[in-house]
Parts: structure tokens; sequence; C-alpha cells
């Protein structure tokens, strides 16, 4: 009974709450960035409300089931996610062991969702969007858990999160050694291909494919991916704050401390998102395969020496 | 008002097709976004495809090619839609009314809830059109 409860109230209202919280820090700071005002506080809300009262439309010739089924598997396994990083934060020694390596895959579907109603949409632009998302996967996976090794040696070779986020409450963050700090530029690096935000957003390209694989989504199709979406710019950063700075403690001034983490690696990523112009897929492939993953393998041998 | 319609008018997206316009219309659309008149701040995006569009922005003056191709985009849209017809061309068809090619005005093809005036009209033209546009579907949902 306690699961569904974390589930339902962890897993989706709270993740949710965030999500679009944080969904307008993104567009408030990208509008001041361009000198102006920006939409008002709850406005990421009422998109979504507004996207369920619309018609759904499914285009003809399209894979009906696949269609309708894709959004529900990502936004699913995002609440499954992230019911699991707070059940780890906050009750210590509920984790299993390898929840690190559940949880690595568990984040790999929204991109394999996405994938899925492009190619069962029947429309080009949708399959090219699908085409280059599944490209970018290929790219990014491969750092992403190298640099998600680095914690893994540095506390203990725990590959439980509590234990990790344990060893880090005693001996101090990932983040102070060198190897910590590498990492966690991979990890920011492939945090921003995962959210599929400017320099990487190829897959949903909007001035030169028209959405991508979302092109074909209306009402609460969209609805689901936009929320899935704002639930991942929480869910993203939260889990590398367990890996590499200690996760969210709930107690007294630890809370804003907290808060301040989230904020500053929320504002980063926006950053990173305007001051960047849309690289091309083989230019991403480059950047991930080459120097992200050299980045990381020297952090893991950093991390191996004790640095 | 339902709650339905009262979040639609806080965030309608707008999607723009041009059937044949000399485009300044749609540089003047354009303008809209920008820093100067910031339309973000109703919460209105340019949306890139028309499934995800709530408003449909028209400009030019509906030629026998483009006709069919609206009222096809029309019927894709899912509704609610709401129309705008921009620029002189799309309201009266403007210099064009004698010419073979546009036999039709655009309200005869599909329903217009907005006329903007305007060969272009300014960007504030635009925005105070779409003020009216909501408040007529806010006195139309109140009777």
């Amino acid at each position: 009974m306690i699961y569904i409860f974390y589930l339902l109230f962890f897993g989706f209202l709270l993740t949710a709450v965030i999500g679009l919280l944080a969904s307008w820090i993104d567009r408030k700071v990208t509008a001041r960035v361009q000198y102006r005002v920006g939409p008002p506080l709850l406005q990421p809300l009422i998109d979504i409300i507004k996207l369920l009262g619309k018609e759904t439309l499914v285009p003809t010739g399209a894979s009906k089931t696949a269609f309708l089924l894709a959004p529900v598997i990502g936004f699913g396994s995002v609440v499954v996610v992230s019911t699991l990083l707070w059940i780890n934060n906050i009750n210590l020694g509920q984790g299993f062991m390898g929840d690190i390596i559940v949880a690595l895959y568990l984040l790999t579907i929204p991109a394999i969702s996405v994938i899925m109603g492009g190619f069962a949409s029947a429309n080009p632009f949708a399959s090219l969007g699908a085409s280059r998302e599944m490209k970018l996967v290929l790219g990014y996976e491969l750092p992403f858990v190298l640099a998600i090794l680095v914690p893994v040696i540095k506390n203990g070779y725990a590959i439980k999160l509590t234990d990790i986020l344990s060893f880090q409450a005693q001996n101090g963050v990932t983040v102070a050694n060198l190897s910590g700090v590498l990492a966690l530029i991979v990890a920011l690096m492939c945090t921003q291909a995962k959210l599929a935000l400017v320099p990487f957003d190829i897959p949903e390209a909007e001035t030169e494919i028209g959405g991508g694989s979302i092109i074909e989504y209306s009402g609460a199709g969209l609805a689901v991916y936009r929320l899935t979406k704002n639930m991942l710019l929480f869910t993203l950063p939260f889990f590398l704050m367990i890996l590499f700075m200690g996760g969210l403690r709930t107690d007294g001034i630890h809370l804003l401390n907290g808060i301040l983490k989230y904020v500053g690696l929320v504002a980063l990523i926006t950053v990173i998102r305007n001051t960047n112009p849309r690289v091309r897929i083989d230019q991403a492939m480059r950047f991930f395969w080459g120097p992200m993953t050299v980045l990381a393998v020297a952090a893991i041998i950093l991390a191996y020496k004790g640095l | 008002m339902s709650f339905k319609l009262k979040a639609l008018l806080k965030s309608p997206w707008v999607f723009h097709l041009s059937t044949g316009s000399c485009n300044n219309c749609d540089i003047e659309i354009l303008d809209c976004l920008t820093p100067r008149f910031d339309i973000e701040r109703f919460g209105m995006l340019l949306a890139p495809s028309i499934k995800h569009a709530d408003v449909l922005l028209i400009t030019g003056s509906c030629n026998r090619k483009s006709a069919t191709r609206l009222k096809r985009l029309y019927e894709q849209a899912p509704k609610p839609i709401l129309v705008v017809a921009i620029g002189e061309c799309s309201l009266s068809r403007g210099m064009f009314i004698h010419s073979y090619n546009c036999p039709l005005p655009l309200d005869k093809i599909i329903p217009v809830d907005v006329y903007i005036p305007g060969c272009p009209p300014k960007p504030e033209a635009i925005i105070a059109g779409v003020v009216k546009l909501i408040g007529k579907v806010k006195s139309k949902t109140k009777k």
C-alpha cells in the first residue's frame, strides 16, 4: 500500500509539480536572455490542461495501437524511475541491489517511446526525427554509462543508490574530486541530449523538421509527451544530484542547499541551451564518441587511482 | 465559461499559413514574437505543425492551388480551432479581386472568426485583433 502512495505522490504528483516549475524557470530564463518578459508562472500547467481538452487525431495509415501507446510508455517509465529515486532519497536503506542499473535502463525508455511514436505516425518528418533520435541514443548512452561508473568507483564500488548516498554523507560528495568534476561535465552533456535541448535538439528541430517525431500528435498524446519532458527536466538533474552531489536532504538547512543545487543545475542546462546553435547529427555523434568518451575514460582512470 | 475553453484562451498556439501572400503579413506575424512585442507573455507560441495549433492565422488571397490545401489543412486541425484572417488579401482578395486565379474570398471556403485589415497590419493591430477574438469567444459562451 505504501508503495502505491509513493508511486502516486512522489513519483507522479511531486515530480510533475517540480517539473512544471522547472519548465517555467527554463522558459523564463530563456525569455530574459532574449530581452523578453516571458510567460506567467502557471503557463506550463495551462498548456497541459489545454492540450488535454483538445481533439486527439490518429493519422490515416498510422499504426493506431503503437501511436497511442507510445506516449504512455514513456510517461510510465518516468513515473517509475522518479519513484525509485525519491524512495532512495527519503528512506535510506529501502533500495535493492543494482537499482542504479534499473534507473539507467528506465531513463532510456522515454527516448524509445519517442522513436516508437515517430515511426508509428506514418509521417516522413516523424520518421526522420525518430531515426535521428535513434542515432542520438547510440551516441550518448556510451559516455553516459561511463560517466556513471565514476561515482560507483568513488563510493566504494556500490551499485545501490542508498549506499552511494550514505557513503557521500560520510566521506564528502563525489564532485569534490577531480574525477567527479570530469564525470559531471560528461553527464551534463548527455543530460542535455537526453532532454533534447538545443545543442542536441536534432530529433525535434522545430525550424527544420517541424517538431520531428511529435509532429502528428495532438490533444492528449501531445500533453503526455510534454508532461513527460517536463518531468524528465526534474528526474535527470535529480539523478545527477544523487550520484554526484549527495542528493536532496529534507532536514533543516540542507533542504535549502538541495534546492540551490537543483536550481543551479537547471539554470546551467538552460544557459547551455540558450548560448549554442543546433549541431548536425554527425557532429553530435563525433562529439559524444570522441571528446566525451575520452573524458569519461580519463575520469574512470583517475577515480581508479583514487583522485 | 468552461474550464477547457479558459485554458485554451490562456495558451493559444498559433500556426500561420500563407495562401499566396506577398510575405509582408507573414513577416509582421513573426514580428509579434520578437522582444518588442513578445506574445509569449500571453502564452502564445508558434506551433510547428497544424496538429499542435489552436489558432490558424491565414494570409494571402486564396488562389486556385492553395484553396484546396487550405480546406484540407482546416479539416486536419484538432477542434476547437479559431481562424483569423490577416491582411487585405485574405479579407477581400485586395487588388487580386478581378483576377482569374482568385475565385472565392477566404470566408466562403472556411469559417473565419476575426478579420484584421491592413496591408500589412502592424503587429499592434494583430495583437489587438487576437484580444478581440478572445473577447468574442468569451462573450459567445456567456449567453
